[in-house]
């Protein structure tokens, strides 16, 4: 047994598991589709010299890049072997390089497992094995294993001391929330994407400018404006589209569980299934965001809060650490609450401090200058080219002003900080407001940052380090007074040192509203 | 008009403030900083002038950007490094690294000894050439670190080991 550990061969015998064979089927049809979707728009470019050239061309291409991802994938299945032992989680893989992988099971916080459409076809999932640790090393994946394999190995490898805490459904998907989806941003982008889209195609064939004719012709008949309408209308119509069906394939079957041991568990997905488990031992608190769409209807998202939680670039896309989509302000409260175990939401319970004046002047500020630089270039070019420009400018900056200074006196009433129970609660954002509430064990480090301009108002912003979720979370544009104090009192004797107080009796410190 | 409501009732705003940390940077940051900004604005001024030589017809194009970036790199270079030095201190204390930086942004930052992950010391090759050295404190969070530029580097390494050995005494992994 000891060679194993130097062998550089693949380990063999007890213990020792390999991937499901059936990843070289998912593997030739995957580089199937890979091979289509790039050879038939090169094919249809080529056959413009001839078609004999065009099938000489693509089909020897298309044949090796399939059979190179069949013979990699196959290396890989021979060179790649994991033992769930004892005390670790070992993983040996690599072609070339040998890469050897070792996790502790008892630093074990996650253990994920999604599958796509292709494989689900095959009854297989990928499981992500993670550790607290925010680097790669931290990271076990075996993909492809089988549905079982995966379900016993997130039941094995999370199944701590059962402490008796009895199983329940925190919140099962209610198909109503589907009308938060097109009021996301989603929507708008996803529309502008499609047009992108469409034009790119038709550039392949180089029909763009056809295409673009063909549309100035339809909508000849409706005048500038109405031509302009005409055209938002239908890229929001697909965007909304868009919105929706993404929305179902991620949301479809969502349910937020509790399980025994501690281990919060959610599941969703149409399409691809993801199972997403996280300790709540590694929990530090929860994240409401409400984007404005959301907020003017009464809607709110939960995030968590966690240490250890994927935040690398490979899971930012999927939203790994939402517990809740966007759902009724009251729903989304509730799941917070049971979530933290709190009989009340600390973000609910909290009496939320408002920041000095001098924000708004700096939210006004910004939202101006914000305006005046999207209007400069067409100023500039309008007073250099053309008048129409300057006609278009001053429309948009009658439109745009009065929205960015709502946004800004919006902004600044959304500013706020409190603290209720161990939780310190910040709320700042208007187009995405955001209420973290933050447990103050989870709090290791304080950052106070104070621009030139900021120095001048008064104000600052105290940013909390932590393990968790985005690292940081921000009371910003605070009283500097009102901050540090808040600071001090959320994490007492860490900032005490380095403070100083009035000569004259210190100021008597707020009470702190209990659960309200 | 809510605003004006609310602030009648708000407390009177406190004055509580962070005091400087203790101790100042090296002298010889100064010199570092001084060399490092006059690098950064060389590097490009170099290259235009070499292109203006070579680019008759461009010259003033290429000249004029050249001596505004040399003017404005002289003028940080002159002035910059001063302020800074006036405003980087740090001190270690029995339970917290606490630092201040930056003079348009400053930015003060306390962590505290029990939640240290790693102690670093980096020398690039001009701190090499002052004899400085850098100390980056790491903690759990993404964006916890804590970096002191600019001490002696015997000083450095003695803090480092002095960090390493109390953060190692501490249990736990530091989250």
């Amino acid at each position: 047994m000891s060679e194993q550990a130097n062998a550089p061969a693949r380990p063999t015998g007890a213990g020792w598991n390999e991937l499901d064979r059936r990843g070289i089927p998912v593997a030739a049809i995957f580089m199937l589709g890979v091979a289509v979707l790039a050879g038939v728009p090169t094919a249809i470019g080529l056959s413009a010299i001839s078609t004999t050239v065009a099938l000489a061309w693509t089909l020897p291409g298309a044949a090796f890049v399939v059979i190179a991802g069949v013979v990699a994938e196959w290396l890989r299945h021979r060179t790649t072997r994991y033992r769930v032992g004892p005390d670790r989680v070992e993983l040996h893989s690599g072609v070339l390089i040998r890469r050897r992988r070792s996790l502790q099971r008892d630093r074990i916080r996650t253990v994920d497992v999604t599958a796509d459409p292709l494989l689900r076809v095959f009854g297989l999932v990928s499981v992500r094995v993670g550790t607290g640790e925010r680097a790669d090393d931290g990271t076990v994946r075996l993909s492809p294993v089988t549905r079982d394999t995966g379900d016993e190995l997130r039941r094995t490898l999370l199944d701590r001391v059962g402490d008796g805490t009895a199983e329940g459904t925190l919140a099962v998907l209610d198909k109503g929330w589907i009308r938060y989806a097109p009021l996301s941003f989603v929507a708008p982008a996803l529309g502008s994407a499609a047009f992108g889209g469409v034009l790119n195609v038709a550039d392949w064939f180089d029909l763009a400018g056809g295409v673009i004719a063909w549309a100035v012709d339809r909508l000849a008949g409706f005048g500038l404006l109405g031509g302009i309408a005409v055209l938002v209308a239908s890229g929001l119509a697909v965007g909304v589209i868009g919105a929706l069906g993404l929305w179902v394939e991620m949301w479809w079957n969502y349910r937020l569980d509790r399980e025994p041991g501690g281990t919060l568990r959610v599941r969703r997905g149409l399409l691809t299934t993801r199972s997403i488990s996280l300790e709540e031992e590694r929990l530090r608190g929860v994240d409401v965001v409400e984007p404005l769409g959301a907020r003017l209807s009464g809607a709110a998202r939960v995030d968590a809060v966690a240490t250890g939680m994927a935040t690398g670039t490979e899971n930012t896309k999927t939203d790994h650490n939402t517990l809740l989509p966007a759902a009724p302000k009251a729903v989304a409260d509730r799941v917070a609450a049971e979530v933290l175990r709190e009989p009340v939401s600390p973000t609910e319970a909290v009496r939320l401090r408002p920041h000095p004046i001098a924000a708004r002047g700096r939210r006004v500020r910004w939202a101006l200058a914000t305006v005046v630089v999207g209007e400069l270039p067409l100023v500039v070019l309008g007073v250099l080219l053309t008048d129409v420009l300057l006609h278009i400018a001053w429309i948009t900056a009658v439109v745009a002003v009065p929205v960015a200074v709502a946004l800004a006196f919006d902004a600044y009433r959304s500013l706020g900080h409190g603290s209720v129970g161990d939780y310190l609660v910040a709320r700042s954002g208007s187009v995405r407001r955001s209420t973290v509430a933050l447990q103050c064990r989870g709090i290791i480090g304080w950052t106070v940052r104070q621009s030139v301009f900021q120095r001048r108002a008064g104000l600052s912003t105290v940013l909390a380090t932590t393990a968790a979720g985005a690292g940081a979370y921000a009371i910003r544009d605070v009283g500097t007074g009102t901050g540090l104090d808040a600071a001090d009192a959320a994490v007492p004797g860490l900032l005490a040192p380095f403070l100083e107080r009035a000569p004259a009796p210190a100021p008597v410190r707020e009470p702190v509203p209990d659960l309200a | 008009m809510t605003t004006s409501t609310t602030n009648a009732t708000a407390p009177p705003p406190s004055s509580t403030r962070l005091r400087p940390p203790r101790n100042p940077v090296d002298r010889r940051a100064v010199g570092w900083w001084t060399t490092n900004l006059l690098l950064l604005a060389a590097a490009p001024v170099a290259v235009l002038v070499v292109l203006g030589y070579l680019i008759t017809p461009a010259r003033f194009w290429l000249i004029a950007p050249a001596v505004l970036i040399a003017a404005v790199g002289l003028v940080a270079a002159a002035a910059l490094p001063r302020w800074w030095f006036r405003v980087h201190r740090w001190e270690v204390t029995d339970t917290a690294v606490y630092t201040r930086t930056g003079f348009f942004w400053q930015e003060w930052r306390v962590a505290p000894l029990s939640r240290i992950q790693t102690v670093d010391t980096r020398r690039g090759p001009l701190e090499q050439r002052f004899g400085l050295a850098t100390v980056v404190v790491t903690t759990a969070s993404a964006k916890g670190a804590v970096t002191i530029p600019g001490l002696d580097h015997a000083l450095a390494a003695d803090i480092a080991e002095q960090l390493t050995l109390t953060t190692q005494a501490v249990e736990g992994d530091a989250t």
